[in-house]
């Protein structure tokens, strides 16, 4: 017993005295299509920050929209859809424009088979069980999924096929562990270095669906964060649009 | 505000009560005899066998989801039995939500069984073997009986520990409708596209049947008297 209280208050006391106590802290929460290329950026701008913690967070836009509505302790959103940022600038949760910093693309991406042909009238055929996308409910990828499904006119033939992960990294994962053939994932997901060695993917021409048109705003909680602002103008900055370019985002400010 | 369900959320009501009603009669099927024989063993094993039965309620559920979407998978062990006999991979599917829901929910009604039977006086079985019934008799006769209250407690509790599940569903359920989508599931989506209506009468919902279900439970059996 003694023993065992005498290692909880060291526990606690390391963990008191540990703390760096004035050390800049930045908490991103962010769409689940920039899991490698915002990991790769923020590798480069602890690089130039190295008193500053960064801490990102991936999920599905929506959900972090909620959360930052009920007080979620986030500097900065960034959503892959640039409307969810926009209703919280208009309800007064933002402390900075909404700034667009990337349109994504969706692909068909499948490790067990050639993926680069793949048309979405292909997803109807009986060797496909199981395709997983984004819940559309609240994941932009899905959202964007569905309505290539729907404009392909194979919506009705797949529908019952369709397997919905919370976000589109989770859907790449369905897809990723074999449980699902072929998954409509982010292009930034299929061009990351993890799932590009796994497999193949076929990008869904862009004039089926809606853009993902992006954008990420600092929350008012970060007001007075400078490392908020740094980061901001670091994701505008020529080092982060190269990592960008790199996972298949189009820029702002640039023509396909 | 329009009619407080859904059809979707209907759908998913009626899936969660199929869910827990198939994983309970499963698991009374398959919890008794591992409850008979914890509670009777002088066995070396009956610790590590115990052990093994409690595990779902210290692991986190992500664990428990973790190793059934590989081991369902494809490549997994599972995955190649469940080919092989021609079902198909399991993930995403009801059978596979029912298997993972069993394990998951397997000491909440494995743990009040072995109690019931452990307090059954070892009398009352000699007398039933002095009268000449034979081992399965003695044990519907004289100790089903007297667990009565054993199995109420581990249906109700297996029943709604499964109406609770959410972080397996989540990882190997893949939010079918009809197939995997349950309440627990329905709720999160409901929060997360901010149908906060929605959201609250699913919610309140659960509240309800998890306070009247635990009330039937504790009136209908109540602890610590009539032993």
């Amino acid at each position: 017993m003694k023993l065992l209280f005498r290692l909880f208050s060291f526990i606690l006391l390391v963990g008191l005295f540990s703390r760096p106590v004035l050390a800049e802290t930045l908490t991103i929460a962010a769409a689940a299509d920039l899991k490698f290329a915002l990991d790769e950026i923020v590798v480069l701008f602890s690089k130039t920050h190295p008193s500053g913690q960064v801490e990102t967070i991936y999920g599905s836009s929506g959900k972090f929209q909620t959360q930052i509505r009920q007080g979620a302790p986030f500097d900065l959103y960034f959503s892959a859809d640039i409307a969810y940022p926009r209703a919280l600038k208009e309800e007064g949760f933002a402390a900075s424009e909404v700034q667009p910093y990337a349109v994504g693309r969706i692909v068909l991406w499948s490790p067990s088979r050639d993926a680069v042909k793949m048309t979405l009238a292909d997803l109807a055929d009986s060797s496909i069980q199981k395709i997983a996308i984004a819940n559309p409910k609240h994941a932009p990828y899905g959202k964007r999924a569905e309505e290539a499904l729907k404009a392909a006119g194979v919506w009705w033939k797949v529908e019952a096929k369709l397997i919905y992960g919370e976000n589109v990294a989770q859907a790449a994962q369905f897809v990723q562990t074999g449980n699902a053939q072929v998954g409509i994932v982010a292009l930034s997901l299929a061009l990351s270095p993890e799932l590009a060695k796994q497999g193949s993917y076929a990008l869904i021409p862009d004039k089926l669906h809606q853009p993902l048109e992006q954008g990420f705003i600092i929350t008012r909680r970060a007001a007075a964060n400078p490392l908020a602002q740094e980061f901001a103008s670091f994701i505008a900055g020529k080092e982060a649009r190269t990592v960008m370019a790199r996972y298949g985002f189009v820029l702002p400010g640039e023509v396909k | 505000m329009e009619s407080a369900f859904s059809t979707a959320d209907l759908s998913a009501i009626w899936l969660t009560f199929k869910l827990a009603a198939v994983v309970t009669a499963i698991l009374l099927l398959v919890g008794t005899p591992i409850a008979w024989w914890l509670a009777r063993t002088r066995s070396w094993w009956k610790g590590p066998v115990g052990a093994v039965v409690a595990l779902p309620i210290v692991l986190p559920p992500t664990v428990i989801g973790f190793y059934l979407l590989v081991a369902m998978g494809p490549s997994g062990s599972i995955g190649h039995f469940t080919q092989a006999l021609g079902i198909g991979l399991l993930p995403f599917t009801f059978a596979g939500l029912v298997i993972a829901s069993v394990l998951y929910s397997l000491p909440f009604v494995v743990q009040p069984l072995q109690n019931a039977f452990e307090a059954i006086p070892e009398r009352a079985l000699e007398t039933a073997a002095t009268l000449r019934a034979s081992a399965l008799d003695t044990f519907f006769s004289v100790a089903l009986p007297l667990a009565k209250p054993g199995f109420l407690t581990a249906s109700v509790l297996g029943f709604a520990h499964t109406v609770g599940e959410f972080g397996v569903v989540l990882m190997i359920g893949g939010n079918i409708p009809d197939k995997t989508r349950v309440v627990s599931v329905q709720i999160y989506d409901h929060v997360e596209a901010m149908e906060y209506a929605s959201a609250h009468w699913l919610s309140a919902g659960m509240v309800v049947f998890a306070f009247v279900v635990l009330l039937a439970l504790y009136t209908l059996n109540p602890t610590g008297k009539r032993k």
